[in-house]
Parts: C-alpha cells; sequence; structure tokens
C-alpha cells in the first residue's frame, strides 16, 4: 500500500494513512518490531509456540546508527531499486523509501562494490557512529508467543511468459505497479506520467484481467483490478492529456462507494470496451506506437486500436515462498498456494493450525478496506488466546490407553501435526490434547486399539454400523 | 417386492457429509438404500468398520473423502487411500463379489457428484443382488 500513490474509491493520499500508522507501531511500547527477518522455525502448540526468527545481516549496526544517510549519499554502488519496480537505480546502502520504518539503511549485498570487488568501504569512512559493520553474520533469534498471525501478502504475476502482451520487449508496456510509482510523487519521475523515452503518452489502453479469470493461468477473480484500473484513469486523465482505454471483460465495482466511482469514471470521458486485450504489437505505420487488438463483445466487431502507453493488470498470486510458510505452521493451501481458512464462512480467519490466524491476501485476493477488516478480526482472535489463563479444546481429541499401548509408534510417525509423542521412560505413546485435530488417523494405525479417538471410538462406529443394518 | 439393496456410506466430515448436506440443500433425489456414518477424516476408518458392516448384510459398503491432496488434515486421506486399496484386495481375496466396495472422492462442493455417486452405485448393487459371501447367517448356515 506505501507504494501506491492514491486508493479506490475516495482518492484518498495512501502514504498518509499508512506511515503514521507504521511509525505508530514502532514506537509502540507493547510492540516489537523486526524487520528484515524470517521465520526459520517453529515449535509449539496453541499458547505455547517456541519460534525461531533469523534475522537478516544488514551490515549495518542499527543501534549505532543515527540515521543520518550520509553512507547513501557517498555509495557509488548500484542496484535495482525494488521500491520503484526497477524504474531506477538505487545506492547499495540505501533505505527503500523516505518514510520506511526503521529509518535506518541495509546493504545490498549484490550491488555493493565492497563485496563484489573486495575494495571501498566508502559508508564505512563516512560514518561518524562507526555503524557499518561488514562482517555482520545472519543471527537467531528466540521468541515464546501465544498466537501468530500471518500475513505475508501477495505477488503480482510476472507477465512477461504472455508474450502476446509485450511485456519487457515493448517499452512502452507496464505493469500495474509500475504505473502506481509513475503517478506516486516520490516515485522515479516525480509524479509525471512519462513513458520511458521521457514524452507524455497521447494514448492510453489499460488491460484488464491480465493472468486472472483465465483458463489457461488463474481461474480466479483478482477482486481489486477493475478499481485500480478506474482510479488509473481518473488520474491519467487528471495529470495528461491523453485518451484513456479500458479492455474489459466485466467491471466488478462490488464494495462501498464503488459503483458511484465507476460512474463517476465513465462520466469522465474514459472510453470502456468490452473486450479482453489479446495482444500487443508494434505499429507499422508508425514506429513506436503500440497496437492493442481486442474483440469488442458488445459489437462484436475487432478492434486494433493505436496507443502509446499499455497497463497490464496482472492477476495477484500468492508469494513465491507461501508453501515454505504453509509447511512451517501447518496450514494447508489451495491449488495456487493461497492459504486456507478453517472453514469459508464460520472461521475466515482461522486455520487447521490450532492459534495460528491469517489475514489479509495470503488467504485470497482482496482490497485495503476488506484486508484491514480480516486484520482486525485476526488480531482479535489472537488476544482471545493470549489474555486467557486457561484455553478451552475442541472436545473431539484422541487418547492413549498405555495399558495396551505396545510402543509401535506408529501413531507418532503418521500424525500431520506431531501432537504424538513416544515416552521412552513409560515405554508408551502420549497424545498432546492442544495439538489434536481428532482426524482419528492414529486410531486406525494402532495395531493394538490403545488409542482412543474420543466420539469416534471403534465401538460407537460399529454400533452405528450394526444399528444401521438392522433395519 | 423389488430388492432393495442395504448400503452402508461412511463419509469424511469435511468433505463427503458436506457434499451429501449439499445435496439434500439444492433437493437433488438420490435412493434411500444408503445409510450414511461420519467420521472426521476418512483415515479414521479402521478396515474392521466395513469386513463387520458386510458381515453383517450391507450388499454395499461406499466410502467418501475428499480429493488426494485437499484433505482437511492435510495427509490423512493418503493414508486412507492406500489403506483401503487394500481393503478392497482383501474383500476380494475374501470372496467379495468386485463392484460392492468402492471409495469415491467427493469435495464440499460436490452435492451434484455425490447424487450421482449414490444412484450409479446403488443400480449397480441392484444388479448384483443380495450379497451372502460374507454375511454372518450364511457362513454358519453352511457350517
Amino acid at each position: 500500500m506505501a507504494q501506491f500513490d492514491k486508493t479506490f474509491p475516495t482518492l484518498d493520499c495512501s502514504a498518509c494513512i499508512l506511515t503514521p500508522k507504521m511509525d505508530a507501531v514502532l514506537q509502540h511500547s507493547n510492540i516489537k518490531l523486526m524487520t528484515y527477518c524470517e521465520v526459520s522455525e517453529v515449535k509449539g502448540f496453541v499458547g505455547n509456540f517456541d519460534i525461531k526468527i533469523r534475522q537478516k545481516a544488514r551490515y549495518v549496526n542499527h543501534d549505532k546508527c543515527n540515521a543520518c544517510l550520509a553512507c547513501t549519499e557517498k555509495c557509488p554502488g548500484k542496484g535495482v531499486a525494488e521500491w520503484d519496480e526497477g524504474l531506477v537505480k538505487r545506492k547499495a546502502i540505501h533505505i527503500p523509501f523516505p518514510q520506511a520504518v526503521p529509518q535506518k539503511p541495509v546493504i545490498d549485498r549484490d550491488a555493493c562494490t565492497y563485496f563484489l570487488k573486495g575494495k571501498c568501504r566508502l559508508c564505512e569512512k563516512v560514518c561518524e557512529q562507526k555503524a557499518i559493520d561488514f562482517e555482520q553474520q545472519d543471527t537467531f533469534i528466540d521468541v515464546k508467543v501465544g498466537a501468530v498471525i500471518v500475513a505475508t501478502g501477495y505477488n503480482l504475476m510476472d507477465t512477461k511468459p504472455l508474450v502476446q502482451y509485450g511485456y519487457g520487449k515493448y517499452p512502452g508496456v507496464y505493469s500495474a505497479l509500475e504505473v502506481e510509482r509513475l503517478f506516486n510523487s516520490a516515485g522515479p519521475t516525480g509524479g509525471k506520467v512519462t513513458l520511458r523515452d521521457g514524452k507524455e503518452p497521447q494514448a492510453i489502453a489499460i488491460l484488464h484481467c491480465i493472468g486472472s479469470r483465465d483458463k489457461n493461468n488463474y481461474e480466479h477473480c483478482s477482486r481489486v483490478c477493475c478499481m485500480y484500473s478506474l482510479k488509473f484513469a481518473h488520474l491519467f486523465k487528471e495529470k495528461t492529456s491523453a485518451d484513456v482505454y479500458q479492455f474489459y471483460i466485466d467491471i466488478r465495482a462490488a464494495g462501498k462507494g464503488y459503483e458511484e466511482f465507476y460512474n463517476r469514471i465513465i462520466e469522465e470521458d474514459v472510453k470502456f470496451i468490452r473486450g479482453k486485450g489479446t495482444r500487443v504489437a508494434e505499429s507499422s505505420d508508425e514506429p513506436g506506437r503500440l497496437i492493442v487488438e481486442a474483440e469488442d463483445t458488445i459489437t462484436g466487431k475487432f478492434v486494433q486500436l493505436p496507443v502509446d502507453m499499455v497497463v497490464l493488470s496482472p492477476a495477484m498470486i500468492p508469494r513465491e515462498d507461501s508453501k515454505n510458510i504453509a509447511r512451517l505452521f501447518n496450514l494447508s493451501t489451495d491449488k495456487y498456494g493461497f492459504f486456507m481458512e478453517r472453514h469459508p464462512k464460520l472461521a475466515p480467519l482461522s486455520t487447521m493450525s490450532e492459534g495460528v490466524f491469517i489475514a489479509g491476501v495470503c488467504q485470497s485476493p482482496k482490497d485495503i478496506p476488506d484486508t484491514v477488516a480480516q486484520a482486525n478480526g485476526a488480531a482479535a482472535e489472537a488476544l482471545t488466546i493470549v489474555s486467557k489463563e486457561k484455553m478451552e479444546l475442541e472436545a473431539t481429541t484422541a487418547m492413549v490407553n498405555p495399558a495396551s499401548c505396545c510402543g509401535c509408534q506408529n501413531c507418532v510417525r503418521v500424525c500431520p501435526y506431531g501432537a504424538p509423542s513416544f515416552n521412552y521412560d513409560k515405554g508408551v505413546s502420549e497424545i498432546n490434547e492442544a495439538l489434536c485435530k481428532g482426524c482419528g488417523l492414529c486410531a486406525s494405525v494402532c495395531p493394538t486399539s490403545a488409542i482412543i479417538a474420543r466420539h469416534f471410538t471403534n465401538e460407537q462406529v460399529l454400533a452405528e454400523i450394526e444399528g444401521l443394518m438392522e433395519f | 417386492m423389488s430388492f432393495e439393496p442395504k448400503i452402508l456410506g461412511i463419509a469424511c466430515n469435511w468433505c463427503t457429509y458436506t457434499g451429501a448436506d449439499l445435496a439434500g440443500t439444492t433437493r437433488l433425489h438420490y435412493p434411500q438404500n444408503l445409510r450414511v456414518v461420519r467420521v472426521m477424516c476418512s483415515s479414521r476408518i479402521n478396515p474392521s468398520f466395513i469386513f463387520r458392516a458386510f458381515q453383517l448384510g450391507a450388499d454395499g459398503v461406499l466410502v467418501g473423502g475428499c480429493h488426494p491432496g485437499d484433505c482437511h488434515y492435510n495427509t490423512g486421506n493418503l493414508y486412507a487411500r492406500r489403506r483401503l486399496a487394500v481393503t478392497k484386495k482383501i474383500l476380494e481375496f475374501a470372496g467379495l463379489e468386485p463392484g460392492r466396495f468402492r471409495v469415491e472422492w467427493i469435495s464440499a462442493s460436490e452435492g451434484n457428484k455425490f447424487a450421482e455417486v449414490v444412484e450409479e452405485f446403488t443400480a449397480q448393487i441392484k444388479k448384483l443382488g443380495p450379497q451372502q459371501k460374507l454375511k454372518i447367517d450364511e457362513l454358519q448356515e453352511k457350517a
């Protein structure tokens, strides 16, 4: 959100909403903010998680640094500015953007002259606080927590493999987040909408549903593209004199004030063509211009439209490491890698792992208000766990009858939640009821029927079957 | 009177049982021969449940679970799949006609599939007639 310029449908300044919140989190006495970290190991269960966190090496000692940023001025290293979607370069020692929290720099190893060539250390010379530390290593921090909220966000689909749209091939083709940066007054162009050659575009086409609602790529609707494409149209009209064309399948403006915003954009002389853009090609008559091809499904005619700038609205997809996070926290994912909630209607914030909650687009594509609503809910759910002395557990759990346990440890091997453990002193398995989800898998692999799946015991199920076979 | 088979269904709580619920709430019709037992996961099914049902005179047994890889408990139905494949072999080894025991993966959204499977399976059991190979009384009479 911090990368955006305005938010739909109210056109509020995005940074004005977010950056004070970010700072408030940093300053809050009850919140410990850990940036540039990764969870590397999760043990324990609800109320008693032991989490190992890897603090990646920044090569800057943040306790000593006083954020004067003299180092970033002198640094000769050039790296790709991820924050500006690679539209410009940034220094090797950098802070991602001026309002970043904490406002202290980090060294990008892949761009740093010292790490690449073995000499430079200019930042070390200019740093009065002696905060630069090229010897810094990754460190591990252990924390004990009662509940976890996973809010790992999303990626935009890489549209390069969709060669028909020419992203990466024609300089006039942009992805949506790049355009957000062009609008932003702190962005690479200072808020001016210009093409890569510095000219102002005369005609702009916005192509919806690139990769989403598409059987060949992602079947889901990314939910926000219609609205931000309408917002783009408004901002293009405000900042340029260009003609703006929308190539859409349907406009999905379901949300408070969204339909009204759509009607407002129609009034602003934006041209809507109902048909998915099928191809972007270079114009043969006017070099440098692009031709967008589509079938207008209202008139049934084939459209070939010359434009200067094409904006692709790519699918929102799970982050590349979502499967790793799912494995760490024992979450289930759908076929693309979005995390599964425990119940689509009744438990949309909980996961199958007790005490682990999800919020935001890591669950499914959603807009900012929905994400905030879900995050508030997840925070409340987490608080109900950590504020209590004792926890209520599900009654449907398994238990071991130690008298008949033979110690084969089949249950320990099959349980996906690690609930059974083997007690070597007693020579029997024991089940941690806080971890048990009650599936009953252990009960059916137990050769001596020592494990009792409560509410679904062998006797109960057999009695049910006997009763059912009588009539 | 025509032959009305007794069919035991064992369905997992999260997929097939919910799918059966969906078939009901969408007012789909399917034969009444199925008697459903709910378990939390298809991996809970001890093969002895199935043997016992056939001993007690079930004409067919239908087991339903989530699609492999889609289990609510991550890996449960993968264990179930292997175990039930072996169970099927044993049942046939014990003399049961193939076709009396069936495993189907029916998700919570597949109410239609549930109704279709029950329809098809009931018709198949009707064609096979009453099950006598494993039924206890019949065995005792022979002995």
